[in-house]
């Protein structure tokens, strides 16, 4: 895709000057690869501090009276329970408890929440937001109101991260993980991230974004990273991408994300899709999405099909490549419920070749996330 | 004496006495990234010119690397199973993928040169 619809980077610039290599993603030209090349890009960011921008994603501040009641209804969350400060992982779900986007929803203020969505679900998130809201509104049950924030998101990820943001003048030392403060006018700041590493995710504006990336930059241990090793950095971490790990037509409990829904909520939540997702848990998953370790070195990829040790089908790879820190393939997909045991063997057929792949835990790489 | 040919696909050919080492170009591997594995062909394979000789994956996709020319598969380079970086690092010497025994040196001659090469990347 790279007709006049794609959308581009503010910071387009400045991964240009970097020398970075772009390619189309969610509809934006992003930047894939700088000059270091997707190895020394990953494993730097395991080992000091990467910045990527992530300004595909959208933030969305979600207030009123009636904000609570609305992401209550939106996704299995209890938005009102959430002290001020901190962010869940949760999602939209359909009718069918299929997920329409996984999102981070962090609590501002008493009647504020700033919800953070994918690239390629902004505008159906948007939509979905909009129409409920005013839903609620014709009902005259609550008044919620839903703004779309222009803003720069910058990524810094890996265990210097926080004292590359220190040395550029923003402390971080009270923030612990997966929670999000308004730092300054117009930032938004979080301690998240998509790499398994500490790190932080800032939405700021434009131009205090350059003199933040520029400030930043001026320190050796930090550099771009590019979407490639988002990518590989995310599997590894064993979370999951929208659009190939988890997609309208997965739900919650298939994809091993039971843990994002509290109980009480799972048991009396009003979201939408209660009545589906609780049928499901009822009578168990048929599939279930694992991590997958191919034996050898040559990679098993997205749409890969999955046989047991007599040929029948079992499921297929939904996300597969190489892990850099790993030092071998990794991949993640969805098996049949009866085969998804740890260390249980398959066959991923790959260009006609049947390649073993054992079932392996998640994450591939351990999560080192700053709680407390 | 060896003469190299190149392809608009990327690859480069040195020939010498009818035998053809093939690998791919310096610019072909940046496009690329990091290579991760390289699926090698099996000595004896025959190929006709557009078949897929062999697979290198980076990190994030695995691409065809297509026959030049016919001819049958007469070495891999079996270094690049345990250091398939070597494309990277040195696509046109020790990264070499295969040689092949021509079927028919008149293919040769559709093939680019050098300074035809260059001017096809621009």
């Amino acid at each position: 895709m790279t007709g006049d619809d794609t959308k581009h980077l503010p910071l387009e610039d400045l991964h240009a000057a970097a020398g970075a290599r772009f390619g189309a993603f969610a509809g934006w030209s992003m930047p894939l690869t700088y000059p270091a090349g997707v190895m020394k890009e990953h494993l730097h960011t395991r080992e000091q501090a990467g910045l990527f921008d992530i300004s595909h994603m959208k933030l969305f501040e979600v207030s009123g009276p009636g904000a609570a009641a609305l992401l209550n209804r939106t996704c299995p969350l209890d938005a009102g329970a959430l002290d001020i400060s901190q962010s869940k992982y949760t999602f939209f779900l359909n009718e069918a408890a299929g997920i329409i986007d996984d999102l981070i929803i962090t609590r501002l203020g008493d009647q504020r929440f700033m919800v953070v969505a994918n690239a390629g679900n902004a505008a159906t998130d948007e939509k979905h937001l909009r129409a409920l809201a005013g839903d609620f509104d014709a009902k005259g049950d609550f008044d919620a109101k839903v703004d779309a924030l222009d803003r720069v998101f910058l990524a810094i990820q890996g265990p210097e991260a926080w004292a590359a943001l220190a040395r550029a003048g923003i402390e971080t030392g009270s923030l612990l993980f997966m929670h999000g403060i308004e730092a300054r006018q117009n930032w938004f700041m979080s301690r998240s991230g998509y790499t398994g590493e500490d790190g932080f995710e800032i939405g700021l504006p434009e131009a205090d974004a350059r003199n933040l990336v520029t400030r930043l930059l001026e320190d050796e241990r930090v550099l771009w990273i590019g979407l490639a090793a988002r990518d590989s950095l995310r599997l590894e971490a064993g979370l999951c991408l929208h659009g190939q790990d988890i997609t309208p037509e997965i739900d919650p409990a298939s994809a091993g994300l039971m843990w994002a829904i509290p109980k009480d909520i799972r048991a009396t939540g009003p979201f939408i899709g209660a009545d589906a997702l609780r049928a499901i848990v009822e009578r168990g998953p048929a599939q279930k999405r694992v991590g997958l370790k191919p034996e050898g070195r040559q990679p098993v990829r997205a749409g890969a099909a999955l046989f047991d040790a007599d040929g029948n089908q079992a499921g297929d790879v939904t996300s597969g490549g190489f892990g850099p820190s790993a030092g071998h393939p990794v991949a993640m997909g969805y098996v049949q419920t009866a085969l998804a045991k740890p260390g249980a063997r398959l066959f991923a057929d790959v260009r006609g070749t049947k390649i073993p792949i054992d079932i392996n835990p998640l994450p591939f790489t351990p999560h080192r996330y700053r709680k407390g | 004496m060896a003469k190299t040919y190149f392809t608009e696909d990327h690859e480069w050919l040195r020939v010498e006495s009818g035998v053809a080492t093939v690998g791919i170009t310096d610019y072909a591997q940046e496009q690329l990234g990091d290579l991760v594995f390289v699926e090698l062909p099996e000595t004896g394979r025959k190929l006709a010119k557009g078949d897929t000789a062999v697979v290198v994956e980076s990190v994030k996709a695995a691409s065809d690397v297509y026959a030049p020319v016919d001819g049958e598969i007469t070495e891999a380079n079996n270094a690049l199973s345990s250091d398939p970086s070597l494309v990277n690092s040195a696509a046109t010497g020790d990264g070499w993928l295969w040689k092949m025994k021509l079927a028919n040196e008149s293919q040769l001659e559709g093939l680019l040169d050098e300074a035809g090469y260059q001017a096809h990347i621009g």
